[in-house]
Parts: C-alpha cells; sequence; structure tokens
C-alpha cells in the first residue's frame, strides 16, 4: 500500500449557489457546485478533468475567496487542517495559494508583462523571472511587451510564470497549456512537476486529458459541479475497467484514441439539476434508489467514487 | 520613444486640415445665419456712432460696405478680411474685434482654467471614490450630489450663490473681476483671485458631474474586469488595485472626456460670466448677441470653433502618446 500524501487542501461537501432575480423581484439559487469533494495533497499534481460548465473554474475561484457577491458557499475547505475562512484566504492569496489563470483577459491591457509577472510584491523576482521567461521560451524583450502584442500560448506562459515566481505551496492552474506548442506544453508541466517534487501542491484543471493522464498523480472527474471520481491516474492510464464511476469510463471512451464513442444525452445545467445522483439520467446502471437520493462518496481502491455502485 | 514626433506631426497636420475645414463651414454657416437674420448691421452701426445721420450720409457708409453686394460677395470680402487678421470693428466698442477677444479671452482663459481643472480634479477624486464605494453610502450620497448639480442651470446656481455667499455671508464679492472704483494698475493679485473664485467654481460645477459619473462608472468597468479578478486573486488588496490597475486603466478615458468638456466650458461660462458681471468672451458674446453687433458676434462664434477643436485634437494627441495600444500601433 502507498503511503499516502498529507493532504494541504481538503474540501468536504462543498456546495456553490448564485443568487439571481428570476421574474421581477422573485429571487432564486442557482447552484453550480454541490457536494464535491476534494483533495490536493504536498508533492502532488492533482488534475481535475471534465467538460465545461462542471464547475472547474468556479472550485479556484471558492478556495481562493475571490466569488462574487451574490455566491454563497457552504460545506469545508481545510487548508493544513486549519478551516479555510475568508480573513485565511485573504492572508494566503498570492502568498501560499497561487492561481494560473485561463486567457489573457487575465492580464492588464496597461502594463507591461514582466511586471504583471512579477505582480505587486516587494522586492520584484526581476532576475528569476528572466530565466523562467526563457526557460518557457519566452523571447527576449517579452517582459516590455503589453497584452495586446502576445500570442495566446504567450499570454498563457507568462500567466503560467505568476504562479511559479511565487513560493506557493498550492499552485491552481486553470487551462495553463492551449494556445502552447506541445514542447511549451511540457515545459510547462515540467515546470509544475518540478514544483509539486518540491513539495507544492498542484491543482491542474484541464480539457486536455491526455496530458493529464501522462503529468498528473491523481485525476478528480468533475460532472454537473460535484465530483464523481478521484483516482490514480494509472487507473486512467489502465482503461476502464480499472475506473470506478460509469461517467469516467464514459469519458475515457469519449477519447478519439479509445473508440471515440459518444454518451448520449448532455449535462444538466444549473437550475435544472436532477433529484438523487446527477449523472442518473444518463447512467446506463441507474436504479431507483440513485434518482432518490444523492450516494456517498465511498472509498474504493485507493479511489475515491460517488456512485452506490461503483467497484 | 523613437519616431514619436514625427508621429505626432502627422496627427497634427490631419487634424489642422480637419479643423481649418470646420472653421470654413462654421463661417458659412454663421455668415447665412446671420444673413438671413433681421439685424441690419448698418443701422446698429449708426446707432453706435450716436449722432443722428442723414438719408444721403446712410447711402455712403452702405456704399463703403457694400451692403447692397449679393451675400457671396459680401462673404469673400469678409473672409479675405479675415484671412488678413482683419476681423473687422465692434459696432458696440468701436475697436477692432481681434482686439476684443484677445483681451476678453484672457480674463475668461483665467476663469475657465480654473474651473477647468477643478471640475477635472474634483470630478476624478469623486468618480473614484464612488466607483470604491459602489452601491454603499458614499457612493449614494455622492450620486444624489452628482444628479442634483447636472439638473440644476448654472446660472440659476451662480444666482445662489451670489445670494449666499456674497450677500448674506459677504465672503466674495457681488460682481467684475477687480474691485469698482480702483485703477487696474493698483489691482493686487489677490483681489483678482477673490473675484475669480466664486464664478469659477460655478463654472466647474459645469462639467464636475459629468466627470465624476463617467470617472465612476469607468471605474466599475474595470473592479468588474477579469484583470481586477486576478489581482485580487494575487493578494492585491483594494488600494492595490486602485492604484495599480484602476487608475492606469481609467485615466485615459477621463483625460478624452476633460478635453472635450471644452465645449460645456465655454457654454458654460456665457452663463457664468453673465450672472458674475465678470468681463470674459462669454459676457463679450452675450453683449454681441443682444445689440447685435455682427462682426463681434462672428468672431466669438469662429474663435469658440477654434477653442472647442483644439480641446479635441489635445485629447486626440495625448490618447496617441499615452495609450501603448495606439502608440505601439502607430509605430
Amino acid at each position: 500500500m502507498e503511503q499516502k500524501k498529507e493532504p494541504l487542501l481538503e474540501i468536504r461537501d462543498l456546495s456553490v449557489s448564485f443568487r439571481m432575480y428570476s421574474r421581477g423581484l422573485k429571487q432564486t439559487d442557482l447552484r453550480v457546485i454541490s457536494d464535491l469533494d476534494f483533495t490536493a495533497r504536498s508533492g502532488e499534481i492533482t488534475a481535475i478533468a471534465g467538460a465545461s460548465g462542471s464547475g472547474k473554474s468556479l472550485l479556484s475561484s471558492a478556495v481562493l475567496g475571490i466569488l462574487p457577491d451574490n455566491a454563497s458557499v457552504c460545506g469545508r475547505i481545510y487548508y493544513k487542517g486549519r478551516e479555510l475562512t475568508p480573513d485565511l484566504q485573504k492572508k494566503l492569496r498570492g502568498t501560499e495559494i497561487a492561481l494560473v489563470p485561463q486567457s489573457v483577459a487575465y492580464l492588464d491591457p496597461l502594463m507591461k508583462t514582466g511586471e504583471q509577472a512579477d505582480g505587486h510584491r516587494k522586492p520584484r523576482p526581476t532576475e528569476k523571472r528572466e530565466k523562467l521567461f526563457r526557460r518557457l521560451g519566452l523571447p527576449e524583450q517579452t517582459e516590455y511587451l503589453y497584452p495586446f502584442q502576445l500570442s495566446g500560448g504567450m499570454a498563457r506562459r507568462i500567466l503560467v510564470s505568476s504562479a511559479l515566481l511565487t513560493d506557493a505551496q498550492l499552485i491552481i492552474a486553470d487551462e495553463p497549456t492551449p494556445g502552447m506548442s506541445l514542447e511549451q506544453a511540457l515545459e510547462a508541466l515540467k515546470l509544475f512537476r518540478e514544483m509539486a517534487d518540491s513539495g507544492s501542491a498542484v491543482v491542474l484543471i484541464t480539457h486536455d486529458i491526455d496530458l493529464a493522464f501522462e503529468f498528473a498523480d491523481r485525476i478528480s472527474v468533475f460532472y454537473a459541479g460535484t465530483t464523481v471520481e478521484t483516482a490514480p491516474a494509472s487507473d486512467f492510464r489502465k482503461g476502464p475497467d480499472a475506473l470506478r464511476h460509469p461517467y469516467s469510463r464514459a469519458l475515457w471512451r469519449a477519447l478519439p484514441q479509445n473508440g471515440f464513442q459518444p454518451l448520449d444525452g448532455f449535462q444538466p445545467y444549473a437550475g435544472a439539476l436532477p433529484e438523487g445522483c446527477l449523472f442518473a439520467p444518463r447512467c446506463p446502471h441507474r436504479t431507483e434508489k440513485c434518482t432518490v437520493q444523492v450516494p456517498p462518496s465511498r472509498e474504493v481502491r485507493g479511489g475515491e467514487v460517488r456512485c452506490y455502485y461503483g467497484a | 520613444m523613437k519616431g514619436i514626433l514625427p508621429r505626432l506631426g502627422r496627427i497634427f497636420l490631419k487634424n489642422s486640415f480637419k479643423i481649418l475645414s470646420l472653421l470654413l463651414a462654421v463661417s458659412i454657416l454663421s455668415f447665412v445665419l446671420v444673413n438671413a437674420s433681421p439685424v441690419d448691421p448698418v443701422q446698429q452701426y449708426i446707432t453706435g456712432l450716436g449722432t443722428a445721420v442723414s438719408p444721403e450720409q446712410r447711402e455712403q457708409i452702405e456704399d463703403y460696405w457694400g451692403a447692397d453686394d449679393p451675400p457671396a460677395k459680401r462673404y469673400v470680402s469678409w473672409l479675405s478680411g479675415l484671412l488678413r487678421g482683419d476681423l473687422g470693428e465692434s459696432a458696440v466698442y468701436r475697436r477692432p474685434v481681434a482686439d476684443i477677444i484677445g483681451e476678453r479671452f484672457l480674463n475668461s482663459f483665467v476663469l475657465m482654467l480654473c474651473a477647468w481643472a477643478m471640475s477635472g480634479i474634483l470630478g476624478f477624486i469623486s468618480g473614484c471614490a464612488m466607483g470604491m464605494y459602489r452601491g454603499r453610502r458614499p457612493d449614494r450620497f455622492l450620486k444624489k450630489i452628482c444628479y442634483v448639480l447636472s439638473s440644476i442651470p448654472s446660472f440659476w446656481l451662480g444666482l445662489v450663490f451670489l445670494l449666499v455667499f456674497a450677500v448674506w455671508l459677504g465672503w466674495f464679492p457681488v460682481g467684475f473681476s477687480a474691485p469698482v472704483g480702483v485703477l487696474s494698475a493698483d489691482v493686487t493679485l489677490w483681489q483678482k483671485v477673490h473675484h475669480l473664485i466664486l464664478p469659477a467654481f460655478t463654472l466647474s460645477l459645469v462639467s464636475f458631474p459629468n466627470i465624476a459619473l463617467h470617472t465612476r462608472q469607468k471605474l466599475g468597468d474595470v473592479l468588474d474586469s477579469e484583470y481586477v479578478l486576478f489581482a485580487r486573486a494575487r493578494g492585491e488588496g483594494e488600494w492595490s488595485v486602485l492604484f495599480r490597475h484602476g487608475l492606469r486603466n481609467i485615466v485615459l478615458p477621463a483625460l478624452t472626456l476633460q478635453f472635450a468638456s471644452f465645449s460645456e466650458l465655454f457654454g458654460g461660462s456665457v452663463l457664468a460670466e453673465n450672472v458674475f458681471s465678470y468681463p470674459g468672451l462669454g459676457s463679450a458674446a452675450a453683449e454681441a448677441g443682444l445689440n447685435s453687433d455682427v462682426p463681434l458676434l462672428l468672431g466669438i462664434t469662429l474663435f469658440s470653433a477654434l477653442f472647442v477643436c483644439a480641446g479635441n485634437m489635445i485629447a486626440n494627441l495625448l490618447y496617441g502618446i499615452i495609450d501603448p495600444r495606439i502608440r505601439e500601433v502607430n509605430k
């Protein structure tokens, strides 16, 4: 039995809803994350895979405490065993927890990229940044460019370096690789690997499942705002028989190299979530029990699965 | 920044050409309007002489001025005078129009500059405060003030200020740019400033709400942006966000607005100067209009068009210097 590494971030039964005005002054709560469990361990890369709208990016906002004002959060988040309160989040943002956001829109359009990568903290890590930029294949003088002069891949590499320049122990990277060439993406992931090997926990939110299989230690599969399965990456490399949840298996089979078989139906929208298991309407193995009550999270063969029948 | 001067020169030339053609259009339009109005310049000139004139003399004056020539011919002769720097002679003041405009503009310029700087600075700061406290008490309070100010006509506000600060409290003089009965050489700087404060403050309130509300909106947009979300995710506090990202991104639109407000400023100065009997260009414009002083009126019209255009051109040039997106692309 492999020794379990210490959990750095532990999320239990997290739900996030947005208060909205539906018609006139009538308020409704739109639940976008429900009963989500997630763990990130020091020294590991944990990938989060799932379709668009499955709540991947919102999870990072919830951990950092930067959700919009109309969001309400319930559930528990622990960081190093301590409950992650708004005050603690404020203290840890940018120092112990770093975010790699998704797109060039997260860069200030009127600030030079070098200054942005350095961030607002003093002293500026200029030398370290120059080395990092070169390693990521960013040409000289990139630090003097403005975001509108960058390609998508360059912008992403700058966002990646902004997180790598901190001494963060938890790095949440939200789709860091699209737009990069394969070598650049590999280099970026290698850097994340090095961060993890030096003791940080890296959370890799990604659509690029192949790369996640390759670089991650564990993979969490998201569906409609909840985690359906968390398993070692090796299980995903082995194939569907090693997996525990019908959705993870369907995801595996939908990959081009594994048969390219799509699953019928679509992910339910927030606001129209089914009772019980969120995957039940599309599940080939569902029983009456699944449509009534949400299955609890269970440990199965070194992974976690939220299914009555996962084995 | 290599090549910034030639580039600015190019923009300047392009804009100058635009301004010249606009001035030509303004001159034609105002000439046509005056021509179509019932104002009789000859009669106004004679009234201005203050002596009785026989019908024969009147005929001579009309002949001398070419009052019976077709309008196009009169326009061309006026324009050729204009190009030689001769704007004609004011019927009311009996002095060259150019001299009057120069002298009055100097007074107005000081007044407008003070009002302009005051409204710009106060408007920008209030706008930032509103943006930072969006939806909360300081924002609601300042927003109400802005709405009230922008719905009050400036001349009425001027009258109220006069009543309160000059008549009741006696803090400021009731009018003019210097004390009555003092030789202009003896007027001290403090006396000038003392006379300037109330009209300048009134005038500044004309564009203050506009600038404050625009700045508020812009700052709100910036604070809702993804790059500010990212800045917060990196641990930047409210003030760091304002100074690192907010100001950088709102100062450009604010500057443009500030220079584009020249037109409001000029319009407002006509009213403010009249209320405070301030001897500036605005009150000269009003006098010229009321006394049918055609040469002066046309001169001021052209001058104000030039003034507003200059403001817009400065805004254009500044954008090219400050905004890296325009600067780098134009390289």
